[in-house]
């Protein structure tokens, strides 16, 4: 049988682009999937939890020791680093004055003491995430229980996402932060330079059935629970005292709430 | 073709050799950048996006700019624009490659940048922008190499290319679109979420990539034997347009200032004072603003009154109108929707040396590109008069 150079061109071709495409099917999609899933198991109260949330008893806090206390047990275990220049910082729970953390409420007859009272800020873990939708490759990600969590080693650093947050809770890699660790916690991943990070929520210790280091720390503080639970504190305070959340008008349904001059909570 | 390329006089070898340069002292800045992290840029926690990204955003308006002569040209057979026309194709050609490379060296982890691709997500408008930026290059470079390829050899271009001709009118008008979708689609961010966003990128780029390309007309006209616009009628045209979609541009800011002054909503204000007059004794932009506001007028003054037909106001109303663009695009409005910060602190972005130096380099490889593209068609021209 004899054929000529087109002919022959055309036959190549539809053979390698079978040969192609069937590879792509066979150890592309299925087989990698499925033996990668199996590695994991789920963690034991992992489907009881629905709604992650926190309230932040601002009554329990009355002392710049009470914040630094809750700020340094998260930074100490989540291998923050103290960046020299605050234009490189990394922040994941920190404060600010109730003038800047709730600038939208402004109240020109407020004093001082009020305007500078000092808010714990962190990630909100919102419902409706806007750096989970604008993240490109889905390196932030919202997961069942409500944690808006991140796959460091996904991110791109393109910085989709905090252009997105409205609450400014994400920090970029501007260099590497390794050298900049205090305390260096082996138990817990360090960061590459040039991506993108902000709290977890915690994750590693609520696998373990354990509260996020912060609430840990904070006396009471901080109340952290299941909102879709009606007898957790946090479903109590948020249903029946008065609380505020940071930028409510943008409809992300931040899961943050501060409950402001509620005393005895509980 | 782009045999073409590699022989030209004295003064062709020159530019490309100084282009040469620029791109080798940017190639070391990027590998600073590389290895110590955008730490190096100017860009900091609150303002997470700088001159890169603004360069992206302008030039994705020139990328686009090339619709305004191929729409005429092949779906109204608008004659005149049949020398210009590769010309605006080509000079997307290379602006597409810059916005490419503007993200590209804006990315902290720039090795996995395919995980766009890899990890598709739906829901994320930088998505959409990877696909309409390289869907629209590819088109450009069929269109392009194809009509001057028939040109050459004397033939009508492929009836295959027509369909590509047809759909990249849609696609330039989907890159700007989407382009401004990544900005006016932020919650908290209230200077860029506007619903006149899109309309206003579009305005403004059929106001500034025109211009960019009657600039690089008159070059080709200067420098080679290839009039682009030998009736003297190509051009004319073309500042009807840009008058018109510049006019558009301002007529759409002012929209935006009223809308925020009027309702008098704080966050609304915030961003515009801080760009025309400061917020705190913070005024980096002040001077920019103000240098753009002057150009758009003078531009579109120049352009109005018959001072249009002289030869030497013409290209000053095109370089203000470009520049009061730029500056508008390329400079303020990126950098503007990150002040005030979630905080409502003023937090101002200084660009450093290196991250200059990678962007003029980004913008010599562009020049660079269409520098040879251009050779290439004006090559083919020149050989079709002899």
């Amino acid at each position: 049988m004899s054929i000529n150079r087109r002919q022959f061109l055309k036959r190549a071709g539809v053979v390698t682009a079978l040969g192609l495409g069937s590879s792509f099917a066979t150890i592309g999609i299925g087989d990698r999937l499925a033996s990668a899933a199996s590695e994991y198991e789920e963690a034991p109260n992992a489907d009881k939890i629905k709604h992650w949330a926190m309230v932040v008893d601002m009554s329990k806090f009355k002392t710049e020791e009470d914040i630094n206390r809750v700020i340094q047990s998260c930074d100490k275990i989540h291998n923050i680093p103290q960046m020299d220049s605050s234009k490189d910082e990394i922040k994941w729970i920190w404060y600010d004055d109730y003038e800047h953390t709730f600038a939208d409420s402004e109240n020109e007859y407020l004093d001082e003491t009020m305007k500078k009272m000092p808010f714990i800020v962190m990630c909100n873990h919102c419902e409706n995430p806007a750096c989970v939708r604008a993240c490109p490759t889905g390196a932030t990600f919202k997961r069942e229980d409500g944690i808006v969590t991140m796959d460091f080693h996904r991110c791109i650093g393109c910085r989709f996402c905090m252009g997105a947050c409205p609450f400014g809770a994400r920090s970029f890699n501007f260099r590497d932060p390794r050298p900049f660790i205090k305390d260096f916690n082996p138990n817990f991943p360090t960061r590459t330079q040039g991506v993108v990070e902000k709290c977890l929520g915690c994750y590693e210790r609520l696998e373990k059935g354990e509260q996020p280091a912060c609430a840990e720390a904070s006396n009471g503080g901080l109340i952290f629970g299941d909102l879709s639970d009606q007898n957790s504190e946090v479903y109590k305070i948020v249903s029946t005292k008065f609380t505020i959340r940071r930028k409510t008008q943008f409809g992300t349904q931040p899961n943050v709430y501060y409950l402001v001059g509620g005393g005895d909570h509980a | 073709m782009l045999e073409k390329a590699l022989s030209g006089s004295k003064k062709y070898w020159t530019w490309i050799i100084f282009l040469l340069a620029v791109i080798v002292v940017g190639f070391f800045s990027y590998m600073r950048q590389y290895n110590y992290g955008l730490g190096l840029t100017g860009m900091s926690r609150d303002v997470s996006w700088g001159l890169y990204i603004a360069q992206f955003t302008f030039l994705v308006g020139v990328a686009a700019a090339a619709v305004m002569l191929v729409t005429p040209y092949y779906l109204h057979d608008f004659k005149r624009f049949g020398k210009m026309v590769i010309l605006a194709e080509f000079l997307a050609i290379g602006a597409v490659i810059m916005c490419i490379l503007f993200i590209f060296v804006d990315v902290g982890q720039p090795m996995r940048i395919l995980n766009v691709l890899l990890y598709p997500q739906l829901h994320s408008v930088m998505f959409y922008d990877m696909c309409v930026l390289c869907g629209y290059l590819a088109i450009n470079l069929i269109v392009g190499w194809t009509t001057l390829g028939a040109e050459r050899k004397g033939v009508h271009y492929p009836n295959w290319v027509k369909p590509i001709i047809y759909l990249s009118i849609p696609w330039a008008f989907s890159i700007h679109t989407v382009t401004a979708f990544l900005y006016a689609g932020l919650p908290g961010r209230s200077f860029w979420m506007s619903a006149i966003m899109a309309a206003r990128f579009l305005a403004s780029a059929f106001a500034a990539g025109p211009s960019l390309l009657i600039i690089l007309a008159l070059i080709v006209r200067k420098v080679s034997k290839f009039d682009p616009d030998p009736d003297r009628n190509a051009i004319p045209s073309l500042v009807k347009i840009i008058r018109y979609a510049m006019i558009a541009n301002v007529f759409f800011y002012l929209c935006e200032v009223f809308t925020a002054f009027y309702s008098n909503v704080p966050e609304e204000m915030a961003s515009f004072k801080y760009i025309f007059v400061g917020i705190d004794g913070h005024a980096t932009l002040v001077p920019w603003m103000w240098t753009a506001a002057f150009l758009a007028f003078l531009g579109i003054a120049l352009l109005v009154f018959p001072t249009r037909k002289n030869p030497v106001l013409l290209p000053i109303a095109l370089l203000s109108i470009y520049f009061a663009n730029w500056i508008d695009k390329g400079v303020v409005l990126i950098l503007a929707g990150f002040v005030p910060n979630s905080f409502d602190r003023v937090v101002d972005y200084i660009p450093t040396a290196n991250e200059i130096s990678i962007v003029l380099a980004v913008y010599a490889i562009g020049a660079l590109i269409v520098t040879v593209l251009y050779k290439v068609a004006i090559s083919v021209r020149e050989e079709q008069q002899a």
